[in-house]
């Protein structure tokens, strides 16, 4: 089905498959997990920060293909990306990053990295959580 | 719907499958709907006594005087006798309405469990309950001081019945497990937990919500002392359900929620309660939904659910069969023949939530996910499931379909 085909783009399985960025950081400076209570699927998230900037940053999890494909492409943005400039990263940029159109039974998976990284690097910076 | 049984079309359990599906508007979509142990679709007959409620006598119970508050409160409590028959209850006051299964265990846990259950008392669940045959008894005993307890199951997903005589010796207040299991299908053998529960001394609360439709059950027989299930998997609409309990049980209990139609007379500083099983039915209830479930329950017994179980033990088999000759696919849960119409199964490489998107393609229903038993992930190691189930009215030709959608998914994701 071609349809199939383009949901599944190669590029997001490639990502599921060979998630980049992916384990855990020894001496990460925050540590977060979220959980999408409708499946269980868990994306953490583990950043190095320097001056004000995200040095490096691992994820781990367990999911389907959309939240660790979302996840891992949300850390290719991130690496050396300044906390500042990661606050704005919005729903649509996770999105547009992902390059499918989410059905609305899916949103929470394409969106549960961006929740690891507004409660836990927004949570950091001392500002408030905003989701929903 | 008399003519259904006999005809020669029928399956080899002898339901005339084509026929039935004629009944069901929803598969005019051309779904290949294999989700019904979450919500099941419901028949024409169910829809038109609603409608027709809603249209030709449309009015409250129990309030007024005119011709057709009258007419629905006698449909309303047509009902309440067709459930009594279904599960044969002593008596129609011991059929509760609620709006689902869940707030049946809650009534259960709310006014019995207040009551009855002390500090240090002993629950008894089992490690595959639904969350709403876990969550209600995890507030009443972390409110009373009370232990909880799980049986396990074992490798092939079946109770522990030394793990739960082993419990029992401890003299637990409630023993509470499902009669089938909404995730592995499991069959439990409800009527020796039961027995055993009760010469421990033991209340005894079964979960229908996935049995009664599809192995039934005789209150009376199983000796159990509540039992509850829910409109909208049985082909009745959502927002009702139901409970039953044993009369004397039910009569000692206090009031779940307070308010209309509860009541005998109502003072400034207290208030007299109604009857059974009003004392339970606060407020106006579901009318319509009821109506509907009536004419569901109708519609079960018509078709018999010794044929509609054998249609579903050889849909199960089809599926075991079909399904043991894909790579990496592993499946879950006790042979088909101690099994309801259930398969969960995942797939090594492929989420679930990613194959029931695929199905979804493929014009397949799956449900993917926890099930509503994380308990039961954890315990069976894995973060989701996919599950296909079975009713009345699937055929092996929608079983097809979800194999072509498998390979598919596992094409993509090779």
């Amino acid at each position: 089905m071609a349809l199939d085909d383009q949901f599944y783009r190669e590029y997001i399985l490639d990502h599921y498959k060979n998630p980049r960025n992916f384990g855990r950081l020894q001496d990460a400076d925050v540590s977060h997990e979220e959980y999408n209570p409708l499946c269980g699927d868990m994306v953490g998230m583990d950043f190095r920060l320097q001056d004000g900037v995200i040095e490096d940053v691992r994820f781990h999890g367990r999911g389907c293909a959309i939240s660790q494909a979302s996840a891992s492409l949300m850390t290719e943005r991130l690496k050396g990306m300044r906390l500042e400039d990661a606050r704005q990263i919005s729903k649509e940029d996770v999105l547009d990053d992902l390059g499918i159109e989410i059905s609305p039974a899916r949103l929470k998976c394409a969106l549960l990295s961006l929740k690891v990284l507004k409660v836990g690097a927004y949570g950091l910076a001392g500002e408030e959580d905003d989701e929903e | 719907m008399s003519t259904l049984r006999s005809s020669p079309a029928a399956s080899g359990s002898g339901l005339d499958v084509r026929a039935i599906r004629e009944d069901f508007p929803f598969f005019e979509t051309g779904i290949a709907y294999l989700d019904s142990a979450n919500t099941s679709q419901r028949p024409r007959q169910v829809l038109e006594a609603m409608e027709d409620y809603f249209t030709h006598y449309n009015s409250n119970i129990h309030r007024a005087v005119y011709r057709t508050s009258m007419q629905a409160t006698e449909h309303y409590d047509t009902t309440r006798r067709k459930v009594r028959e279904f599960i044969n209850a002593r008596s129609v006051k011991e059929i509760v309405f609620t709006k689902n299964i869940t707030e049946a265990i809650n009534l259960v846990a709310y006014s019995w469990g207040r009551q009855n259950v002390r500090e240090d008392d002993l629950i008894v669940l089992t490690v595959m309950e639904h969350h709403s045959n876990i969550v209600p008894w995890q507030i009443l005993a972390h409110e009373k001081g009370a232990r909880l307890a799980y049986v396990d199951i074992d490798d092939q997903g079946e109770l522990r019945l030394d793990q739960f005589h082993e419990l029992l010796a401890q003299e637990p207040r409630l023993v509470a497990f499902a009669q089938v299991s909404n995730t592995l299908g499991t069959i439990t053998p409800y009527r020796e937990l039961t027995a055993a529960a009760h010469a421990a001394g033991a209340v005894v609360l079964i979960d229908g919500a996935q049995g009664v439709q599809h192995v039934g059950i005789d209150v009376q027989d199983v000796g159990c002392d509540f039992y509850g299930f829910t409109g909208h998997k049985v082909l009745g609409p959502t927002g009702v359900g139901v409970l039953y309990g044993r009369r004397e049980l039910l009569e000692a209990m206090p009031p779940f929620l307070g308010g209309g139609d509860m009541i005998r007379t109502v003072f400034l500083d207290h208030t007299e309660y109604a009857g059974l099983p009003e004392k339970f039915e606060a407020g106006t209830p579901p009318i319509a939904e009821v109506i509907g479930l009536g004419t569901a329950i109708d519609y079960l017994r018509d078709v018999g659910l010794d044929a509609i179980r054998a249609h579903e033990l050889e849909l199960t088999e089809y599926t075991v069969e079909a399904l043991t000759d894909i790579d990496g696919l592993r499946m879950f849960g006790p042979p088909p023949l101690k099994r309801s119409g259930v398969v969960s199964f995942d797939v090594e490489g492929i989420h679930p939530h990613d194959l029931a998107t695929i199905l979804d393609r493929h014009d397949v229903s799956i449900r993917a996910g926890h099930n509503c038993a994380m308990p039961l992930m954890n315990r069976l190691d894995v973060a989701a499931l996919a599950r296909a189930s079975f009713f009345l009215y699937n055929t092996k030709e929608e079983i097809d379909r979800l194999l072509v959608g498998l390979h598919d998914a596992k094409r993509i994701f090779a």
